[in-house]
């Protein structure tokens, strides 16, 4: 009967959350528009140009103007000058990746290379140079070298990006989304009050949850529509696999809401421990750059981070197109991280 | 016939520094079709007692059983037959009305349509408000139709009229008057005297988490032995050096207190005391600025159980 399907208190409850989401436009403002900005923002910023020249700046002195005209000859270099004092500050401000020096003390022709040697384009930069040099004196090369140049699929870094956004939108809902809400019913005395009622407790979380994970839908699609036709982002792997992934890291990331607020009694307390449960993943679990660069010391606690494992299996079926079996070992430690919080959470629940 | 609440020797103490004695060792018994009172000042016990009744508190010690049922092995039971209204719920202001009843319909097994139930407190015209326009009365009313949507046989309301306006207070006089001519019982809290006095069958006197007296409001007015009040004022050069119990001596003064300025005298026959209170002013060359008299109220029955005005928030246990 449809009416008692109607009248269930998880359908109730899950209708009331909804109802509240909807009617507060800026929370549905900054949970669809928010990963969108981020999205665009940070593809335009990071977009991979095919050919992508490199700024050098040549310092004033004798021999300068010779020496920027032989480096003018080079398409792949952009060149500009200035005194010691302004190339120095290019090279600060990341304009210039190299200031290039014409030795004029000695008798012989030479040139110095002033740069930053922890910078990668600084190093490129000054092989690139070295090379037109070198060539514009003479030097012959002894091997004959071609380069062939391909395309591989989802290699850039908007491919990279993606998976990470979703990861993250994941986690700041779930946290914010369960957890602030707890809380403020809490003050406002509304989970004391259906303490009140023969409310069971598993449909009160179940309801969190199942609104979660249905919140989480339509922005993970805008996220994927847009990258799709902003920046091409294709999916490699299989869509139910990437759905699996989303309701598997939205119920994650609520049994976390819901353990974080679990006992708090104030919005500026649950406020602090999100953060808290929220900036070491947002640091250490890949969204914006891969967690291999931290030291292999910290891998292990990194690769448990609850976020870790979601962002690595949506990558690895988004940009390499893997299948379920490969995705497993991340299947299981995102689920063991959503069982723990859940049965933790309802142990310590605090309903006044 | 069950009673409805019973309660035997219950005592709450909050873990502290030092630990709150909310209540200590409170006895007493609801019978069903009545409408019960439970009157004191801020920190009385009164909110305590009422969410153990209410199942929401545990007690420290003692027994609490509701409908003739125990809170330890049949909760869910009584929940369904009890409907309640906590002091202090802010209800999710994005929500109507009607959806907000709705979703409290869900709770229970049975009970009545959410819209009968706004029906009841009057609120059909606003069905499809959403909470947030509603003012402070209206909003009681929905906490009231919460509580009266599981068709409860019992309901608990926690100072139900504090801060609201006259008519708004009426309107949910009238609620609970027909709730309880419609054969149900009723546990109320409140710090207002004629709300107890025109809604009560009996009251029940907290005062530092015990009970001064438990009885019809009318009996325990006769049982001070003076119905009657006389509240005066003086003035003059010897005014300041009058001793607090002024006018005891008086024949028919039963008791004397002050309240700020004015002079109580609790007298069973005002026109014998009153003609020897102005005589004796007169005497002392005293001038009277002000003289009324009133029947005695429950305010007066507190005053004279517990030593100081239910409007003092100075007692020390938390609510």
């Amino acid at each position: 009967m449809s009416s008692s399907w109607k009248m269930h208190p998880v359908t109730q409850l899950f209708l009331a959350r909804f109802r509240e989401f909807i009617r507060q436009p800026e929370a549905v403002f900054w949970s669809y528009v928010f990963p969108l900005v981020m999205m665009i923002a940070l593809g335009l910023a990071f977009r991979s140009e095919p050919m992508e020249a490199i700024s050098i700046v040549v310092q004033d002195g004798g021999g300068a103007e010779l020496l920027a005209e032989t480096l003018r000859g080079s398409k792949s270099l952009i060149v500009s000058s200035g005194t010691e004092l302004q190339c120095r500050q290019q090279l600060r401000a990341g304009q210039s990746e190299l200031i290039v020096v014409a030795e004029t003390n000695n008798s012989a022709a030479g040139y110095r290379f002033v740069f930053d040697p922890t910078r990668p384009g600084s190093i490129h930069a000054r092989d690139v140079v070295n090379d037109v040099l070198q060539r514009a004196a003479g030097r012959q090369d002894p091997l004959k070298t071609t380069d062939v140049a391909i395309a591989e699929p989802g290699s850039r870094y908007i491919d990279f990006l993606v998976p990470g956004l979703i990861g993250m939108g994941l986690m700041g809902g779930g946290v914010w989304g369960v957890g602030y809400a707890i809380v403020d019913m809490r003050i406002r005395q509304v989970l004391k009050r259906f303490m009140g009622t023969p409310m069971k407790k598993p449909h009160f979380v179940a309801a969190m949850m199942f609104s979660r994970m249905i919140f989480m839908i339509p922005e993970i699609i805008v996220v994927l529509l847009v990258s799709r036709f902003l920046f091409g982002v294709i999916n490699h792997g299989s869509y139910l696999n990437v759905m699996l992934l989303i309701v598997l890291g939205a119920f994650e990331f609520a049994g976390i809401g819901l353990l974080i607020a679990s006992r708090a009694k104030t919005l500026e307390a649950v406020s602090g421990l999100m953060n808290l449960a929220m900036v070491p993943m947002w640091i250490g679990s890949g969204i914006f750059f891969s967690a291999k660069r931290f030291p292999e010391f910290v891998q292990p606690l990194i690769g448990l981070l609850p976020l870790t494992p979601l962002i690595s299996a949506l990558r690895q079926v988004m940009q390499e197109g893997a299948g379920t079996i490969a995705i497993l070992p991340e299947i299981a430690v995102i689920s063991v991280w959503g069982v723990l919080t859940f049965a933790v959470a309802i142990r310590i629940f605090r309903w006044e | 016939m069950s009673l409805a609440i019973e309660c035997r020797q219950l005592t709450k103490t909050w873990p502290g520094n030092p630990p709150v004695e909310a209540v200590r060792g409170v006895n007493l018994q609801v019978e069903r079709g009545t409408c019960f009172g439970v009157l004191g000042p801020n920190g009385a016990g009164k909110t305590t007692t009422i969410e153990i009744c209410e199942g929401l508190v545990q007690a420290t010690s003692g027994d609490a059983y509701v409908l003739g049922k125990n809170w330890a092995t049949q909760a869910d039971e009584i929940r369904q037959e009890i409907g309640i209204s906590l002091q202090e719920t802010r209800l999710s202001e994005k929500l109507t009305v009607l959806e907000t009843l709705t979703l409290f319909r869900s709770f229970y097994r049975s009970g009545m349509n959410p819209e009968d139930a706004i029906a009841k407190v009057s609120l059909q015209e606003k069905s499809n408000a959403r909470i947030k326009s509603l003012s402070g009365g209206q909003r009681q009313r929905v906490a009231v139709a919460t509580a009266l949507v599981g068709n409860p046989r019992l309901l608990f309301l926690d100072e139900p009229t504090t801060g609201l306006d006259p008519q708004s207070r009426r309107d949910l006089w009238r609620i609970i008057t027909e709730f309880r001519e419609a054969g149900g019982t009723v546990l109320l809290t409140t710090h207002y005297m004629d709300e107890a006095e025109r809604l009560c069958d009996k009251v029940a006197i907290f005062d530092r988490g015990r009970i001064l007296a438990i009885d019809t409001p009318q009996k325990l007015i006769s049982d001070l032995g003076a119905e009657h009040v006389v509240v005066f004022t003086v003035s003059g050069e010897s005014a300041a050096a009058l001793q607090d119990d002024f006018g005891i001596s008086l024949p028919g003064v039963i008791s004397v207190r002050i309240e700020s300025e004015h002079r109580c005298l609790s007298v069973r026959e005002p026109h014998i005391a009153i003609p020897a209170l102005l005589a004796l002013i007169n005497e002392r060359s005293l001038r009277l600025t002000s003289l009324t008299t009133r029947q005695a109220t429950l305010e007066d029955v507190f005053v004279h159980y517990a030593g100081h005005r239910l409007t003092d928030e100075n007692s020390g246990a938390v609510r």
